[in-house]
């Protein structure tokens, strides 16, 4: 049995212009214990599709899936109070702007420890330590000191940090990292992404990393799924999506690196002419 | 013998924090002593990470911020801004580029009003021409001319970056400086753009001061290359030089975190991960 299996999953939202599809017919699996990497521009639906996992998305969204389970069970139609017991415990996200995530007027251990006196029976000091243990675990120095510091006192690299102490709290089964290295520095990039998949190896659970970045998919991913347009365009693991990839699609999108620039120019995606019938492999 | 464009001599910049009642102010050397030289339609990158003063570098040779000390030189002339203050002309002569289109655009202003306005304040060209020239260059970096009186929302990120520079354009610059110009941008997209600069830069014959920290972009882009830590230049010279042997350990860090999309090192990646 899958961690997360989603199965024909469309959202559409309510726009003064009409519906808008942003995610359309989106199927994929998560195992215990795997990396799966979403690939995408903007506007492909790829941070759509796990908000809508975790029941983040705002009311003028339509939600339907023929299929959206989490350990088996059916996270599609749960009550609010059902769903606060597994987002932030079961299943837990970090995002792109680790600053923005963190709210401004409480320490950061404050809000570790909110997660934990949400989800856990820990008692006060059982927090605390807790805490500063998580904090050590994604390497903050000095962590008893920096509980109480606020959010604008650390740096971009010690905030996601911060953001994903917060995020494994819990010990949870499911991580979902929505481009957690975008707004960081190469040198701090590596470091974040270093910290995911060593965290990841050591507890086990299963984690989607969300980015439009081919060279952070090729150093963390097992599995990718590329997404264009709200449609899954290919599935493959990431050896054979690199030397062979199936879609014209993924063929531009491996062209427009820079590092593969031939000459002066650099293809663009929209030079290359690929139908966009979507890859239908997985869906039968 | 080709003309030197930019060059800076040991420029320097510190800021002062005051001090209140309790504390002592402080000084940050952001940029220490950085000296350069560049040539006509040659791109030079700044390569650092957060906080190791490439924008600041960046704003002083764009002339936001005068150096507290060293010289600055544009097309062989001595340029200080602290004393003399800041020509149109010179404004002419050098534009800059930011990295967040979102946020460098007026939301209350028409595209059109956008490109016009360094007409309006750097040059008393009438308004038909003004309107003239705005549109020429919409066509130039790959917009349309209906988008001239529309507002920054309605563009997605790329078409707003060509905007901004096309905006940067206006005035006929001979240096142009784009501070992480491609860095909020999708990866087809910034293909687009680095194309579209790449382009103007043959055309127009302008001269780049390229500042990142994506070095694959760097690669690809810049004929010289400057790595900066900690305000200080520890790596300067050609781009191949410094990609084929770089020298100080800092350099190395950088080269050794940047993502490889190859398949060998995919390869090696999972055979290290089944063992």
């Amino acid at each position: 049995m899958s961690l997360l299996e989603i199965e024909n999953l469309t959202v559409e939202f309510d726009t003064a212009a009409g519906k808008l599809r942003a995610v359309d017919g989106i199927s994929l699996s998560v195992e215990e214990g795997e990396v799966l990497a979403i690939v995408g521009e903007s506007g492909s639906g790829k941070s759509v599709s796990m908000l809508a996992v975790m029941g983040l998305l705002p009311w003028t969204a339509t939600v339907t899936a023929d299929r959206m389970t989490f350990q088996g069970r059916d996270i599609l139609n749960l009550s609010p109070a059902e769903r606060r017991r597994i987002a932030g415990n079961d299943i837990a996200m970090i995002f792109q702007e680790p600053v923005a995530s963190l709210n401004p007027c409480f320490t950061v251990g404050f809000q570790i420890e909110e997660t934990l006196r949400e989800h856990t029976d820990l008692d006060r000091a059982a927090r605390r330590r807790r805490a500063v243990e998580l904090l050590q675990s994604v390497g903050v120095p000095e962590p008893e000191d920096r509980l109480g510091a606020f959010p604008h006192q650390m740096s971009g690299g010690q905030c996601q940090r911060v953001m994903i102490a917060i995020a494994l709290a819990c010990g949870p089964k499911l991580l979902i990292a929505d481009e957690p290295t975008t707004a960081l520095d190469v040198t701090i990039q590596k470091q974040i992404l270093d910290l995911l998949m060593d965290l990841q190896a050591k507890t086990g659970m299963g984690l989607i990393l969300i980015t439009h970045d081919m060279g952070v998919v090729a150093e963390t991913a097992d599995r990718v799924v590329v997404q264009y347009m709200g449609r899954k365009m290919e599935e493959a693991d990431v050896l054979s999506l690199f030397e062979k990839p199936k879609s014209a699609y993924t063929r531009a999108l491996l062209s427009a690196l820079p590092e593969n620039a031939v000459g002066d120019r650099l293809p663009t995606v929209s030079d290359f002419a690929f139908d966009d019938t979507p890859y239908t492999g997985a869906r039968t | 013998m080709s003309e030197i464009v930019l060059e800076t001599r040991e420029i320097v910049r510190d800021y002062h924090i005051g001090g209140g009642l309790f504390r002592q102010g402080r000084t940050i050397h952001a940029v220490k002593g950085v000296s350069l030289k560049l040539e006509k339609g040659k791109t030079l990158a700044i390569v650092g990470e957060s906080g190791c003063g490439k924008s600041t570098l960046a704003r002083m040779i764009t002339m936001i911020d005068a150096p507290t000390s060293g010289e600055l030189l544009i097309d062989g002339e001595k340029v200080d801004i602290a004393k003399k203050g800041l020509t149109s002309e010179l404004r002419r002569k050098v534009q800059i580029v930011f990295q967040n289109p979102y946020g460098s655009l007026n939301p209350r202003q028409k595209i059109g009003d956008v490109l016009m306005e360094p007409l309006i304040i750097n040059s008393n060209i009438p308004v038909s021409e003004r309107r003239e020239r705005a549109m020429q260059m919409l066509k130039k970096v790959g917009l349309a001319p209906e988008h001239f009186n529309r507002y920054p929302h309605m563009f997605s990120g790329g078409q707003r970056q060509r905007i901004a520079i096309a905006r940067a354009l206006m005035l006929n610059p001979r240096l142009l400086v784009l501070d992480e110009p491609v860095s909020a941008l999708d990866l087809s997209v910034q293909a687009q753009v680095l194309n579209l600069l790449a382009d103007l830069q043959d055309e127009f014959g302008l001269t780049f001061v390229f500042i990142s920290h994506d070095l694959s972009v760097v690669r690809y882009i810049a004929d010289e290359v400057m790595v900066m830590y900690f305000g200080e230049a520890v790596e300067y010279g050609t781009r191949d030089e410094v990609f084929s042997d770089p020298k100080h350990d800092y350099t190395k860090t950088l080269f050794a975190a940047t993502p490889r999309a190859d398949v060998e090192s995919i390869r090696a990646r999972l055979a290290k991960k089944a063992a």
